[in-house]
This record gives C-alpha cells, sequence and structure tokens, in this order.
C-alpha cells in the first residue's frame, strides 16, 4: 500500500466525478447518476449469489398459475360461453398478459420489502453507501434502475412463455413487457419508502396478505371487473394493478385505443413518480438523522 | 503487604517497528507540515517500555496556540434531536496528521459528533468546517477524502470479503481494477487475504472489524473516523487493529476516534478531548491531562472486611485528594511510597497496598463521576 500523500494533496486522489463542476448548484450532484450505477452493480453482484432462490418465485409461480387457470380452468371456461363476454378470445389468452402485469406487480413488491428494510436494519448496507460519495437520491434511483432490469428479465422470460404457447395475438403483445415493469415500478416505489420507515418485517406480511393478494386476485387479473359489484370498481380503477393489467391485456389482444393507452400508462406513472419522490425523502430522514 | 508498580499502559505498537525502515523521528505527515511533524515525532519518541519519559509526548502533542490548518474546525457546534440536546456547543480543531480523540460515557455525544464530522447528520446550529469544506453543501466531496468506520459494522453479508472491499471501492468511483487491485492490497495489510473469497457472516468480530478498517481505507482516505473501533473485540484483536491504525498514522493519514478505552485512547491519541452530557469538558494530551485533573501517583489500601468503616482522621493529610470506595480507599499523591510509609507509621494495616501511576482512567472518573449514566 502506498504511503498516503498528506491531507493538502488529497484533492489529487479526490474522483474525478466529485471535482469541481458541482459546488455552485446545492444538491446537483456530478456523480449522481454514477453512484446509481454502483448501487445497481451491488445489487447486480448480491443477486449472482443468490438468484437460484429467486426462480421458483419470480418465473415458475406465474407460469404454474398460468398453466392450472389457463389451460385446466381455462378449458372448462371456455366450453361455455365466456369466450363472447371475453372478446372473443380464450381463456388463456385473456389471463396470460393480465399474469404478465401482475407478476410485475409481485416481484418488484418482494425486492422493496424485505432487502429495503434489512439494508437499514439488518446489513445497514445504505449507511455503508451512504458514508461514501453515493448520495440518497443515487442509492434510490441505483434500486430503481436494479428493478427495472430485473422485472424486465422477468417479464420477457414470460412473455417468450406465452407467446410460445401462442397466447399473443397482437404485435403489440410485446410492450406488454413495458407494460409489466411500469406496473412494478408503481409498486416498488412506494412500497420502497415505505419499507424505509419500518424497524422490523412484521408489516410486509400485512402487506402481502392484505393488499397485494387482493389485488392480485381482484383488479381484472382473472376475470373483467365488471364481475365486481358496483360499489368495489371504483376501488379496482384507482389501483395500479387495474391498469398495469388492463394496459397489458390491451396491449396482447390488440384492443387497446390510444386514449386507453395514455390512460393506463399516465395512472402509472403518477404512482411511480410519486413513490420515488416519497422514497427519496423516507431515505433521507432514514440516512441524514 | 505487597507493592506493586504496574508498567506503564503503552505497550503494543511502539514495539513494533515500522517495516519499511523509515526513521520513527520522521514521520510520514512531515511533508507539508511542519507543526504536526513535532507530536508525532515527540509520540514516537516515547520508549516501548513506559515509564521512564512520558512528559515528552505531552509537551510534543499539544499544539501550539490555534492550529492555521484545521483539518476539522468546530465552532459552537450543536445537535439536536427534537428536545434532546446531543452535542451541545462543542469547540475544537484538528491538525493534519494528528490523532484525535472524543472519550465519554456512553450517551455524551461522542457519535453524534462523529455522525455530523462523516457528513451524514446535519448540524443544527453552529459551524462545522471538515477539509475546508461545508458538509452542508459539499457532503459528497468531503466524503470522497474520508473513510469511516462506523459503531455498527455496515458489511454487505451476502456478498465475500473481497467483493465488499470491491463495491466499496465502486462506490468511490475507482474504476473496477483498481478496485479489485486495492482490495488485494488491503486484505494484505489487514490480514485477511486467506479469506478473501468467503462469505462475511461465519467471520470473527475481529476479522469482520478488520474488514470494516479496510473498507474505510479503499479511498485512500485523508481523515480515518472510527466510533469505538475495538469495542467487543478481544485482546489480541484489539493490539492486532492498534497496530494497524499506527502504521496509518505514521502515513500521515489523520484518525479521529471515539473510545471509552482509556488504554485505547493513550496508545491512540495525541490529543483528545473527555465529553459528558453533550459537552467538551476537558482537552489535552493523555499525559497533560493526567498531569492536570489527577496526582503523579495513586495509592490503593485495601483493608480487611470491616475496618475501612472505622477509619476516621487516620488517612487525613496523607494525599491532595482521597476517594473512598466501598473495597478500597484511593490516595492521589504525587509520591505513592512516601505516603503508604506514613499511613504505615501511623499504625495502619491495610491488607493490600499498591503505588501505581495516575492514569487517563482516574482523569476520566473525576471528569464524568463514577456513578452509571444511563
Amino acid at each position: 500500500m502506498s504511503a498516503a500523500a498528506p491531507a493538502a494533496g488529497g484533492g489529487a486522489r479526490t474522483p474525478a466525478g466529485t471535482g469541481g463542476s458541482g459546488i455552485g448548484l446545492a444538491g446537483a450532484r456530478p456523480g449522481f447518476a454514477r453512484g446509481a450505477s454502483h448501487v445497481f452493480e451491488f445489487r447486480a453482484r448480491v443477486y449472482r449469489r443468490v438468484w437460484r432462490g429467486s426462480v421458483f418465485s419470480t418465473f415458475l409461480s406465474p407460469v404454474l398459475f398460468l398453466a392450472a387457470m389457463g389451460i385446466g380452468l381455462g378449458g372448462f371456461v371456455d366450453q361455455g360461453n365466456a369466450i363472447t363476454s371475453l372478446g372473443g378470445v380464450s381463456y388463456a389468452a385473456f389471463l396470460a398478459p393480465g399474469l404478465l402485469a401482475a407478476q410485475g406487480m409481485q416481484t418488484a413488491t418482494a425486492e422493496s420489502t424485505w432487502p429495503i428494510m434489512g439494508g437499514f436494519t439488518w446489513d445497514r448496507t445504505f449507511h455503508g453507501m451512504f458514508a461514501t460519495p453515493v448520495s440518497v437520491g443515487g442509492i434510490v434511483f441505483g434500486h430503481l434502475a436494479w428493478l427495472v432490469a430485473r422485472l424486465t428479465f422477468v417479464a420477457t422470460a414470460f412473455f417468450l412463455v406465452m407467446l410460445a404457447f401462442g397466447y399473443v395475438a397482437s404485435p403489440w403483445g410485446v410492450l406488454g413487457i413495458g407494460a409489466s415493469v411500469l406496473t412494478g415500478l408503481a409498486f416498488a416505489a412506494p412500497v420502497t419508502a415505505f419499507s424505509a420507515g419500518q424497524k422490523n418485517d412484521t408489516a410486509f406480511s400485512a402487506i402481502n396478505r392484505f393488499l397485494i393478494t387482493p389485488l392480485f386476485l381482484f383488479s381484472g387479473t382473472f376475470f373483467p371487473i365488471d364481475q365486481l359489484p358496483a360499489i368495489l370498481r371504483p376501488i379496482a380503477w384507482v389501483t395500479p394493478t387495474y391498469h398495469g393489467v388492463a394496459l397489458a391485456r390491451g396491449l396482447s389482444l390488440g384492443t387497446i385505443d390510444p386514449i386507453g393507452f395514455a390512460v393506463h400508462a399516465s395512472v402509472l406513472t403518477v404512482y411511480i413518480v410519486l413513490g420515488t419522490a416519497w422514497a427519496l425523502l423516507a431515505f433521507r430522514k432514514a440516512l441524514s438523522k | 503487604m505487597t507493592t506493586a508498580q504496574p508498567v506503564d499502559a503503552s505497550n503494543l505498537p511502539m514495539a513494533d517497528p515500522p517495516v519499511d525502515g523509515g526513521s520513527p523521528a520522521v514521520p510520514a505527515a512531515g511533508g507539508n507540515a511542519p507543526d504536526t511533524a513535532v507530536p508525532a515525532a515527540a509520540y514516537l519518541a516515547v520508549p516501548a517500555a513506559g515509564g521512564a519519559a512520558p512528559g515528552v509526548r505531552a509537551q510534543g502533542a499539544a499544539p501550539s496556540g490555534e492550529p492555521s490548518e484545521s483539518l476539522i474546525r468546530a465552532r459552537a457546534l450543536t445537535k439536536k434531536f427534537g428536545q434532546f440536546t446531543a452535542v451541545d456547543g462543542i469547540e475544537f480543531d484538528v491538525a493534519p496528521g494528528e490523532s484525535f480523540g472524543f472519550l465519554g460515557p456512553n450517551g455524551a455525544g461522542k457519535t453524534s459528533t462523529m455522525r455530523m464530522i462523516g457528513c451524514v447528520s446535519p448540524l443544527t446550529s453552529g459551524e462545522l468546517s471538515i477539509l475546508g469544506l461545508n458538509p452542508a453543501t459539499d457532503g459528497a466531496r468531503i466524503k470522497a477524502r474520508l473513510g469511516v468506520v462506523p459503531q455498527q459494522d455496515t458489511l454487505d453479508m451476502e456478498l465475500t470479503v473481497r467483493e465488499n472491499l470491491i463495491i466499496y471501492g465502486r462506490y468511490f468511483d475507482l474504476s473496477r481494477r483498481d478496485a479489485g487491485r486495492k482490495a488485494d492490497e488491503l486484505l494484505e495489510f489487514v490480514q485477511l487475504s486467506e479469506r478473501a473469497n468467503d462469505a462475511v457472516e461465519p467471520l470473527s468480530g475481529g476479522m469482520k472489524r478488520r474488514l470494516t478498517i479496510a473498507r474505510a481505507l479503499v479511498n485512500d482516505p485523508d481523515l480515518l473516523l472510527l466510533d469505538e473501533p475495538t469495542t467487543g473485540l478481544d485482546p489480541q484483536a484489539r493490539h492486532l487493529l492498534w497496530d494497524r491504525l499506527y502504521r496509518l498514522k505514521q502515513r500521515g493519514v489523520t484518525l479521529v476516534l471515539t473510545t471509552h478505552y482509556m488504554d485505547e485512547a493513550e496508545q491512540l491519541c495525541d490529543r483528545l478531548v473527555i465529553m459528558d452530557k453533550a459537552r467538551i469538558v476537558a482537552e489535552g494530551s493523555p499525559r497533560s491531562l493526567i498531569e492536570q485533573y489527577s496526582t503523579k501517583e495513586v495509592l490503593e489500601l485495601r483493608f480487611p472486611i470491616g475496618v475501612q468503616e472505622t477509619l476516621g482522621s487516620e488517612l487525613d493529610g496523607l494525599a491532595e485528594r482521597a476517594e473512598w470506595l466501598p473495597d478500597r480507599v484511593l490516595l492521589y499523591a504525587d509520591d505513592g511510597e512516601a505516603a503508604a510509609a506514613v499511613a504505615h507509621a501511623r499504625g495502619l494495616r491495610p491488607e493490600a497496598v499498591l503505588v501505581r501511576r495516575s492514569s487517563l482512567e482516574d482523569v476520566f472518573l473525576r471528569l464524568t463521576g463514577r456513578s452509571l449514566i444511563e
């Protein structure tokens, strides 16, 4: 190890990205995006060690759902007059894009609960990052960027299965991958913010039980929300799951119109923007006391 | 009746001469900071055997007046959490190349101060300048030149030992290749090369702490912040860490540490402040603090059960100050042997007599009290 230079000469070793330019603008840190890329790298390195454990929950599980519900139950449903009420497609083709979007929700929520809370209280990883030039924004956006990569990966894998089974009716269907990623982020951002304020994991099973599971079942994934009691429909309309499922399905079946596309994508974007703003505040509060 | 003269606490780091052959009288920092060369050299001049010339350290280590170019400068520094005041208007300066310590009982405000210096905790009021920069506006630039060893490890349990260092280097914008090279170099330095590809979880506490210190060095920091670096470690691990920290100090790295181990403070600190209840209550080199707040020696008398309670004025005038503990009496005197002789002449027959040099612990307990703070 080389002898450390005396303090006055330390500027020479200041990383290039943090030197000079960023002084004037408060909060504008030159190394911002770079910080996020390092946090992304951290998550990728961790994932390289633990990916086996996530294969079932993120990939196999939706495929099993598709097989059981789409092919098993679907074969049953298609014998009735459901085909007309589903718009002339098989139940499996109706269900598959719904699962594609819902899978984004589930993957993103799982990745934004324990890993986030643990990063503050178990490993204290985020405290370690914040002791370096990596900023709060770098940590939050690095996490979200990692989720984009991860969601894209699982959605693409699932989409290929859909394609292989012939459940994709329209070439627009490939954008369903993007719909799944957006749906995931619409959950990841606010859930990340919530998790940053948790001291233990007791709230997370409640989130799964009382939020994620009902949303999975009643937001149009398995049946059109017209089937819901009229009083519950408005609730479905404000959930990101409903919009994500509608977006992915409209694209996959080729039935979406530009207005519907804009509405669904906008609602998801609002969730992402507000959730990210909340996450930035929550991380700052947790790290910078 | 036994009379013991315990060896002075200065034992390990000095006993290990610099490997790279540099004369101890020429510290690495000497290049651009002549005012710090003196305390560092004086500190090194203290003989390993202890006892002979402690005064050298005190004179040398005491900074002469206001340091002109402080690495850290705090004025009326205050931190409040709601109604609670964690740090109450403290002032201090740390010179380049210096080893500076915060001593104090739990809850005295040491960690809050360290977090403000580490730019992870905004100040409530007052002034703080680190490396000439303002933590409120230049946090990232300051952090780029800091190494931080937090009180609780922040190691990534899901990564290997080596990967922990590499990713930390990446946070400081090191290229992957440089981070890898740095990682190997630091694993060598903290003697963890053999565990490079192991998981972090099964490492012992001392190994984890060494890894944390290695991580804090990944950016070649100018200033190393250590919050209770050796708490909870066994003596072997502590001495190894002290040795490594001492080598860093020789290379000119400025060390700022908190501790509640007096021997650690005496080992590592050129200068220290004692904090109590959010304020600084004393400041100086370990030796000068002992001279100022205690006597040269302490005579400890332990009496047979029941005898201490019967004593009245027999001990009067023996020492500058007497402290009655439940199991013994401490007499603070410049000549402990003489005081013991007088006690003997007065007919006192204690079970055990111990004459020892005053330690920082005597100062600490005098200034912060003996009762538990909870």
